[in-house]
């Protein structure tokens, strides 16, 4: 395929590298896993293959072959061939035809997956972009107008042109103004009290100075009863921090691996896709549920996937 | 004999789980922590997806549909109470070349006035001690340095830099390091290494590793242009 137009900020992504982030590099990956896995599934893929990572303002593509392809995520008005399309499910586009974007509805990011994957090298494991480093992915940047692209063949998985559908019972809570839910954190207990309470209440602004990396919140200001000299240790995706300026961070995709801000609460990795969608201007809530909840809903998420995976699987022979 | 259990076991999210050791910089504690890293990745638990060693910590990330919570907390703390840590540490002595000031170290002159001090023993303090790499994170193949003498601590910059070059050596505050990517930065740079520190397609990926001791070598400008064309290559 060809990019005509890149659109704000496309990249590719998969579900991320994993495994060397004790030599400090990042794990990147589709900030919405959910997204990305469903749109996979749907076009036959490995769910954790790479897939084009849209942002806001969609790509304009030329197909120079025969491809099925699903955009999952966020609603950024797709075309083909000026015809609307649903997202969610899979579609099949002959050679020579017109992917595009209109219209940004809800949501941030969508996930262009097509059948076979993307052709990139795979670096330490994985096809996603470290943009900051500038490797993997696409050249380790985003793409660009007159970049091609190829697509590998997969070996099973002929043109079909059954379309799926995904149950939206199974969605994650996507919404512009989410409750995101939250295991405390080991700095949870530091809490000034009046703070504690307004951290599980109130509402958070996702402020202009977010992005892959983090998202930085603007609310109440929250307190310590002390701030500990933390030494930098390892973080996880959806960690929340609090610097001492008092305004949460939560981590997402392109953090960095170590951190020495105390570590609040982390946000659940359910509702991680959820928080994927959020923009500046966006607001949030935290509510706070037990570990083994938060366990009991990945599972619940896993299986619900499988399902999904195997129905389209079995129905394709 | 029973093996050390000064470890504390605690979750950290719902897909992690930190074994600390400590709670300051010192060497017999980020010795434990690589040590106890290490067995942890022969050992083998069903689930675990990658160990990372920092200062006091070992964080292991596991799969929560193969494993939870519990499971992992009871499995660390069986591996706590069995785990002799290696009689000795497999230390590597890496010498690191370094053009001190001129225009690889633009601030050198102002950590030597901030001290009283000339640049050149701004120079020969710096590269004086064997630094211990505690850890490597925050940026890829970025070594935490412990051991800068306090004769040449300095704060950061007021104001950062847009962008620092890659292989700068800086000193913030009480820490000493090297810049492994172009990255903004508020670090007062002192030299450049020609030094690669981050490799990409090699594995490991990182030229440090936990547990390495750093030399600085100063070098001339003819030296590290010849370096750094054989490292192009």
């Amino acid at each position: 395929m060809i990019i005509l137009h890149p659109g704000f900020l496309t990249t590719i992504q998969d579900r991320g590298r994993y495994g060397f982030q004790k030599y400090g590099v990042l794990t990147n990956g589709a900030m919405d896993p959910f997204a990305l896995r469903v749109a996979n599934i749907l076009v036959g893929n490995e769910p954790d293959e790479a897939a084009m990572e849209i942002t806001l303002q969609g790509p304009s593509i030329e197909f120079t072959e025969d491809v099925n392809l699903a955009v999952c995520g966020a609603s950024l008005s797709p075309t083909l061939n000026e015809q609307p399309f649903p997202e969610w499910r899979r579609v099949f586009a002959k050679s020579g035809s017109h992917l595009s974007f209109g219209k940004s509805l809800a949501g941030c990011r969508a996930y262009l997956a097509v059948h076979g994957g993307f052709d990139v090298p795979i670096v330490m494991g994985s096809k996603s972009t470290y943009l900051r480093a500038g490797f993997g992915g696409f050249s380790g940047r985003a793409l660009q107008k007159g970049d091609t692209i190829n697509v590998c063949t997969l070996s099973f998985g002929q043109q079909s042109k059954r379309n799926w559908y995904v149950n939206p019972a199974i969605f994650p809570s996507y919404s512009s103004h989410p409750i995101a839910r939250v295991v405390r954190g080991p700095d949870f207990e530091r809490f000034a009290t009046e703070s504690g309470q307004h951290f599980l209440s109130r509402s958070f602004l996702i402020s202009p100075q977010s992005d892959r990396m983090g998202y930085r919140l603007n609310g109440p200001t929250l307190k310590l009863t002390e701030w500990p000299d933390k030494l930098s240790s390892a973080v996880t995706l959806g960690t929340i921090q609090l610097p001492s300026d008092g305004n949460p961070i939560i981590l997402m995709a392109d953090r960095q691996t170590m951190g020495g801000y105390p570590c609040i609460a982390q946000v659940i990795g359910v509702d991680i896709p959820v928080l994927a969608q959020l923009k500046p201007g966006d607001k949030l809530r935290f509510q706070e549920i037990s570990l083994e909840e938060a366990q009991n809903l990945w599972r619940e998420q896993e299986r619900n996937l499988q399902i999904l995976r195997q129905a389209v699987l079995f129905k394709e022979v | 004999m029973a093996g050390y259990l000064q470890g504390t076991v605690y979750p950290f999210g719902e897909a992690a789980v930190v074994i600390q050791f400590g709670e300051k910089i010192d060497e017999n504690i980020n010795r434990l922590v690589r040590s106890f890293g290490r067995y942890v990745e022969q050992c083998k638990i069903p689930g675990m997806i990658e160990q990372v060693p920092a200062f006091t910590t070992v964080t292991v990330f596991y799969d929560v549909q193969k494993s939870s919570y519990s499971e992992m907390e009871r499995l660390l703390l069986y591996l706590l109470a069995s785990f002799e840590p290696d009689a000795t540490d497999e230390e590597r002595i890496i010498e690191v070349p370094v053009c001190y000031g001129g225009e690889f170290g633009p601030d050198l002159s102002h950590v030597a006035l901030c001290h009283g001090l000339t640049e050149d023993s701004v120079i020969r303090i710096h590269i004086e001690p064997l630094y211990t790499v505690y850890a490597v994170g925050f940026s890829p193949g970025f070594p935490y340095l412990g051991g800068l003498s306090d004769k040449i601590t300095t704060p950061r910059r007021a104001s950062p830099r847009l962008n620092i070059s890659a292989g700068s050596v800086g000193i913030a505050g009480a820490q000493t390091g090297i810049y492994p990517l172009a990255t903004p930065g508020g670090w007062q740079l002192i030299g450049r290494t020609p030094l690669n520190l981050f490799h990409p397609d090699e594995n490991p990926p990182s030229l440090f590793q936990a547990g390495d001791r750093i030399k600085f070598v100063p070098i001339s400008m003819d030296t590290w242009k010849e370096l750094k064309g054989l490292q192009a290559r």
